[in-house]
């Protein structure tokens, strides 16, 4: 009994880590499902906003301590740093992907890793190495019930990923641009040739994408800390969680975002290795997964053609 | 001034022997792997581990390096060559994480104090610069003619091959899967040699020091001189040494953040794939037979069209 109320806490916990990685790997699916690269910067703009929201929330909080204007700040900050990280990725794909369109695969996958570089040692630059704690907009004291304790922010990282991946579900279906660009990643000359400006579809995915991968630097800064390099490692997790779904499938995303999250939480204490091996588990599991199914759990399977 | 140029030219030994294998890898092969600073510090631990533990000659360490990281390679290459190139890259930069989290986790500090190589009851001590310099620029010199011979043989045609076209490699009966795993061993090997030299010249490894900055400091060294030329390649080793040593060589590290540093080798990448995604020196191409006098050939290298080889 005491172990499996273990086991479901490592699976709460799990859930929550997985909810943050599902909002990161949707940006990278919908990058992936559209112009066919990884988007090696992702990570990095999950760390930029992180310190958006951070310095946004500190400024707007000032030395105010009321509880509902921290809750109005944070959700403030977000909405901030969302839409920073949306110019911001706008601005990229403009900059380092759109001349290398027509060029060779390892073209932009290089440039992209330039990118990366530069927007980490950047951040390194202006903030300094050392780690920020993202204060919490509320009490932080942990609920109980059943022996499972689950803490306020963890309940609140669930809620607003939800909540995102609810609206953009419904923008992706239900909206004209969202048709735009399922038909853009379904077939990219037919579409233009239909009348679809394939360019602005191309740059509303890396805001879309950014945006979220911004929401979710925020939530994982609760976990992590925000410093320059936290999204190096959230972002190749959360890379590995698209895979797993299966890249290019938004659903595929979500449910490999929260398979990793679980996989990762209870993975370690299962197989009894330490804590500091949970990053060798979640590439293990990538690797099992390309070998025995490389288009993941909801993909499409593509052959390769001449 | 001079001690720092000396360093220079050791470390970008060191990077050239790297950056011979990465370009084995990802100039000749076109597979874009990101985990040298892996086989790099297996290399690094291996000589470790041969001359500290075991008080075996350093010189009987190079080949244990060598087959050490070739051995990883394979066993890493097996599983995820079978990746394309996307998938490559991603597998590749997981497993070199993985093999730093290994050696962080066995040991945090690394291994202190390991004896130094001699040559003849010489003894390379890290103060005399030039020795060292000789000793590693032997080696690339060695190591840059072998590769050279490999691009004639029936290995590196294959290999380029396997790069232009995969598909149509494989119709016209090349293995495909054995000769991106042999291009691959060779590259970890090389990577394991200069890990070699790097412990022979600090005498101290330590796990913080094979982070992923250093697969990207080779890949941009490959990419700045041109992918599959290996002259090129030893060109990019002197070049991005050159811009990591810049501060203490003009005495401004107050005034220049080290980071300023690695900006600049993230902008190198992306500025090289938008404008001369070929590299500074281009390709080596037309090998076989060519008429054109080296003159020419330059001219011709440098008058192509923007964007260039594809």
């Amino acid at each position: 009994m005491v172990t499996l109320t273990l086991y479901l806490q490592y699976i709460v916990n799990g859930l929550t880590l997985g909810a943050i990685y599902s909002l990161i790997a949707l940006g990278y699916t919908m990058v992936y499902g559209i112009l066919k690269f990884i988007n090696f910067a992702h990570g990095d703009i999950l760390m930029v906003g992180a310190f958006v929201g951070l310095i946004v929330y500190e400024a707007l909080l000032g030395t105010s301590t009321s509880g509902a204007w921290m809750l109005i700040a944070f959700f403030i900050a977000m909405i901030a740093s969302m839409a920073f990280c949306a110019v911001l990725g706008m601005f990229i794909e403009r900059v380092a992907y759109k001349p290398l369109r027509n060029a060779n695969r390892l073209a932009p996958l290089l440039s992209a890793i330039g990118v990366s570089f530069i927007l980490s040692n950047g951040a390194a630059w202006m903030f300094g190495t050392q780690s920020r704690r993202f204060p919490y907009p509320f009490d932080n004291t942990p609920l109980t019930f059943l022996g499972i304790s689950i803490t306020p922010h963890q309940i609140l990282i669930l809620v607003v990923s939800v909540a995102m991946m609810l609206v953009l579900a419904f923008f992706v279906n239900k909206t004209r641009m969202g048709k735009a660009m399922r038909a853009t990643s379904l077939d990219q000359p037919t579409s233009q040739l239909m009348g679809i400006n394939v360019n602005r579809v191309i740059s509303l995915t890396f805001a879309i994408g950014s945006a979220l991968a911004a929401v979710g630097g925020i939530l994982a800064a609760f976990d992590f800390r925000v410093y320059p390099s936290m999204g190096t490692m959230t972002g190749l997790k959360a890379f590995v969680a698209a895979v797993i779904g299966g890249i290019g499938s938004i659903p595929g995303a979500m449910l490999g975002g929260i398979l990793l999250g679980i996989l990762e939480a209870v993975g370690a204490p299962l197989l009894h290795i330490p804590n500091g091996l949970r990053d060798t588990v979640a590439f293990a599991v990538l690797i099992i997964v390309l070998l025995f199914r490389p288009e993941g759990i909801l993909g499409k399977n593509e052959r390769e053609k001449v | 001034m001079i001690n720092f140029f000396m360093l220079i030219l050791i470390y970008s030994g060191v990077y050239a022997l790297m950056a011979i294998g990465q370009n084995c890898i990802t100039g000749s092969t076109g597979m874009l792997s990101l985990c040298h600073a892996g086989f790099f510090c297996i290399g690094s631990y291996a000589t470790a581990i041969v001359c500290k533990v075991f008080g075996l000659s350093f010189w009987l360490s190079l080949p244990v390096a060598a087959i050490a990281a070739g051995f990883v390679g394979f066993l890493i290459g097996v599983p995820t060559l079978r990746l394309k190139g996307d998938y490559l890259c991603i597998a590749t930069l997981g497993l070199g994480e993985i093999i730093r989290n290994i050696a962080t986790n066995i040991n945090p500090v690394g291994i202190n104090s390991i004896p130094r190589a001699s040559l003849f009851g010489y003894q390379f001590a890290s103060r005399n610069k030039m020795a060292f310099i000789f000793l590693i620029w032997a080696f690339v010199i060695i190591f840059y003619i072998l590769f050279q011979q490999l691009a004639h043989s029936r290995l590196g045609r294959a290999m380029t091959a396997i790069r232009e076209d995969e598909v149509a490699a494989q119709s016209n009966g090349i293995n495909v899967t054995k000769y991106k795993i042999s291009s691959f061993v060779l590259g970890a090997a090389i990577g394991g040699i200069a890990g070699c030299f790097q412990t022979a010249y600090t005498l101290t490894v330590s796990p913080s020091s094979y982070t992923f900055m250093v697969s990207v400091m080779v890949l941009c060294t490959v990419v700045l001189g041109g992918m599959g030329n290996a002259k090129a390649v030893i060109l990019g080793a002197f070049i991005i040494q050159f811009i990591s040593y810049f501060q203490q060589l003009t005495g401004l590290t107050n005034v220049i953040p080290p980071q300023a540093n690695q900006m600049i080798f993230g902008l190198i990448l992306v500025v090289m794939m938008i404008w001369r995604p070929q590299g500074l020196l281009g390709r080596d191409k037309y090998r076989y037979g060519d008429p054109r006098t080296w003159r020419q050939k330059i001219a011709e290298s440098f008058g192509r069209k923007k964007g260039g080889e594809r």
